[in-house]
């Protein structure tokens, strides 16, 4: 039997997951592993806008902020269960990206990239300027998921940290596994169409605008899903998860792993969430050597870190 | 009889693991030392620094050295809390120092909580030790201090009707709602409520208004950064003649420097690190103070900060607990935490217990005027 690219590449990215907790020293690093799970879903979806469909977008933190406070603020509200807070943000930045979408992906190039900065920093605005509602700069507490209370209950003995990099692992799986579903399905083409050649998929009778928003708005909901979990891990969310850095940082691991590949991306955000770890003790020269890093990547390897590392591996082989 | 043996001395054995005797000390800590709070966590860091050095030369505590294990993090709670996990399960601290802003602490606090490590934070708010949580204790005082201790001036001055112009920022914002909530417990009545964002090179329009409302006695600034020195030279400008009281927030010199000669007259609540020279003799804080911002300048040569002081205080506790705890159990150095009483640090005397988390009360605020560009004591 022969395997598609799709299925080695998920294949490939299970084994990587279940076999990294080997190398940890302690389970903090855990805790590094989670978070790379849940940049690698977000970037996962901006491989899809970026890669995909050839738009940029500078403010998708700010459906992270939405999704992250969708699952603070309604579980305490509404009184339901958390998870119907992250349910409830991803349907709401679906609705967002939508309204917005329009106007603003009928823009171009800077002009695109400037409209979402702004977008993500209305958010940010929003949320540090609603005290009585958000809390104000100093953020709020989020209800828990109960994954360590469900893991306790089934006898696994796993502390906060290793439940969420084992659940992460599994949610990042299928929204790999969607994205790579899409790349190769009907739409995934007149995504890609677009990406080379508005023009030329007009004439070929793609919706453009329709194939456009349709991107948009799927990546919204990968990074609002990004933004509940990394609420719901940390029991707590300040106003920084819809900041311009943190869309940037998104941004940047995307391009560094490789826009076009959802692994190259999720290689990406291993590496940008892994590194300020190491360099802890370089805390100040971190943006420096941040920037270098992205620089020597964009000047020699155009295409990002991980296509280029795997074409150099297929050459040498 | 052998299997007899056998488990005691095993038993003897997982008695003696389990007391964990004093080796190295410890000590994590998480502060804001860049970023947008960087003002706060950096004099932070350097007091820690200073003292560890300190106690390491004087032989440590009972004969063991402290290790300081530091993190910044930049201002941003996310990468606290990844600090902080990693400051308990990799670093293996007993016991953690840090927190400059409220936001970061709240986002960290449960990690500590979650391990049994006691936690002594540096941030503001009154939430922090509001509910009490049992492993987190604070050592500046709150903001609601700060209103209360302005309301006593007020009510000492026979003045009731005020007038609120507040930044936006958190600090400013914080304090704003907790101002409106002391209010009615000493008869204040806030007749005007303005805001300005943390940017805004003009407050003429708010000042305007709140000296046009009928009734105004004076007028309180809850903020930080540069906005309350604009609101004090618009105040000036425009000639208005109440009283004008700002915040803690800006208890320092670049405030006078910053506002000039129009901040002559400004009443604020401050930390007795700000007039040292003017403290007497038999006061209290006299020689902690002192002490401490002569080793500060001598060390840094930069002024000593009223920030600082919350680290040097936080420290002090921590070691004295550690020292009665004599081991590094962290139940034995929480319960001592919480024993502090009578000790008198730069902020103020503390006087913690299971209730009270923080332990100062209004005579850790000094009322400070501002008279020919310089700092007076206000009796």
């Amino acid at each position: 039997m022969r395997l598609s690219g799709k299925a080695w590449a998920l294949i490939a990215l299970a084994v990587i997951i279940a076999l990294a907790p080997l190398a940890f020293p302690s389970s903090f690093y855990y805790r590094v592993g989670a978070l790379i799970l849940i940049n690698g879903l977000a970037v996962t979806g901006l491989v899809i806008l970026f890669g995909y469909a050839g738009q940029i977008s500078l403010g998708h933190a700010g459906f992270a902020g939405i999704g992250g406070y969708a699952a603070a603020l309604i579980p305490i509200h509404l009184g339901v269960h958390p998870v119907f807070g992250l349910i409830a943000g991803a349907i709401l930045s679906a609705g967002l990206a939508f309204l917005i979408g329009r106007p603003v992906l009928r823009l171009k190039g800077y002009y695109l990239a400037v409209a979402t900065l702004g977008f993500g920093i209305l958010v940010y605005l929003v949320l540090n300027n609603e005290a009585q509602l958000t809390g104000g700069p100093d953020g709020m507490s989020v209800e828990r998921l109960g994954l360590r209370a469900l893991s306790d209950a089934l006898g696994l003995g796993l502390n906060t940290s290793q439940v969420w990099y084992w659940f992460m692992g599994v949610v990042l799986l299928i929204g790999a596994y969607l994205a790579l579903n899409l790349f190769t399905s009907p739409t995934g083409r007149a995504l890609r169409s677009l990406h080379d050649s508005e023009v030329a998929a007009g004439t070929l009778g793609v919706d453009v605008a329709r194939y456009k928003l349709t991107a948009f708005v799927i990546s919204a909901v990968y990074a609002s899903l990004a933004g509940s979990l990394q609420a719901l891990l940390n029991g707590f969310v300040t106003p920084d998860v819809a900041g311009f850095l943190h869309s940037i940082q998104w941004v940047t691991m995307t391009v560094l792993g490789g826009a076009g590949t959802v692994l190259g991306a999720i290689f990406g955000a291993a590496v940008l969430t892994a590194l300020p770890q190491a360099l802890t003790v370089f805390k100040e020269y971190e943006h420096m050597m941040l920037g270098l890093i992205m620089m020597v990547v964009m000047v020699f390897m155009p295409a990002g870190l991980f296509p280029s590392l795997a074409k150099l591996f297929r050459r040498v082989r | 009889m052998r299997l007899f043996s056998k488990t005691v001395v095993a038993g003897g054995l997982l008695l003696l693991a389990a007391d964990p005797a004093l080796a190295e000390i410890r000590i994590g800590s998480v502060l804001s030392v860049t970023g947008p709070a960087s003002f706060l966590g950096d004099p932070e860091l350097k007091t820690l620094e200073m003292l560890v050095e300190e106690v390491n030369a004087a032989g440590g505590i009972n004969g063991e050295e402290i290790a300081l294990i530091h993190y910044d993090d930049g201002g941003d709670a996310n990468q606290a809390r990844t600090l902080a996990t990693r400051l308990v399960e990799d670093d293996e601290v007993i016991a953690v120092i840090g927190g400059s802003t409220t936001g970061v602490t709240l986002a960290v606090a449960p990690v500590f909580e979650e391990a049994g490590i006691p936690f002594i934070s540096l941030a503001g708010a009154v939430s922090i030790i509001n509910p009490v949580n049992p492993w987190v204790f604070k050592t500046p005082h709150t903001d609601r201090m700060a209103c209360e201790k302005i309301f006593t001036d007020l009510n000492a001055r026979g003045l009731s009707q005020i007038g609120l112009i507040s930044g936006q920022g958190g600090f400013g914002s914080s304090m704003r709602e907790q101002c409106l909530d002391v209010a009615g417990d000493f008869g204040i009545e806030v007749l005007a409520d303005e805001t300005y964002a943390p940017r805004d090179s003009d407050m003429t329009p708010q000042l305007t208004s709140i000296a046009a409302t009928d009734g105004i006695e004076a007028v309180v600034n809850p903020g930080f950064g540069q906005g309350p020195a604009i609101v004090t030279r618009n105040f000036a400008q425009l000639g208005i003649e109440l009283p004008l009281y700002q915040s803690h927030g800006v208890a320092s010199d670049a405030f006078i420097e910053l506002a000039g000669e129009s901040a002559n007259g400004v009443r604020l609540p401050g930390s007795a690190t700000l007039i040292v020279d003017l403290l007497a003799e038999d006061d209290p804080q006299h020689d902690v103070v002192t002490a401490y911002r002569d080793a500060f300048e001598g060390h840094f040569d930069e002024p000593v900060s009223t920030f600082g002081g919350y680290a040097h205080d936080a420290f002090w506790i921590m070691v004295s607990a550690i020292e009665t705890a004599g081991s590094t159990d962290g139940e034995a150095i929480r319960q001592a935490i919480e024993a502090t009483t009578g000790w008198v640090g730069v902020t103020g005397e503390f006087n913690m217990s299971p209730e009270d988390h923080m332990g100062l009360d209004l005579s850790a605020f000094r009322m400070l005027e501002i008279v020919d560009g310089d700092w007076t004591l206000v009796e």
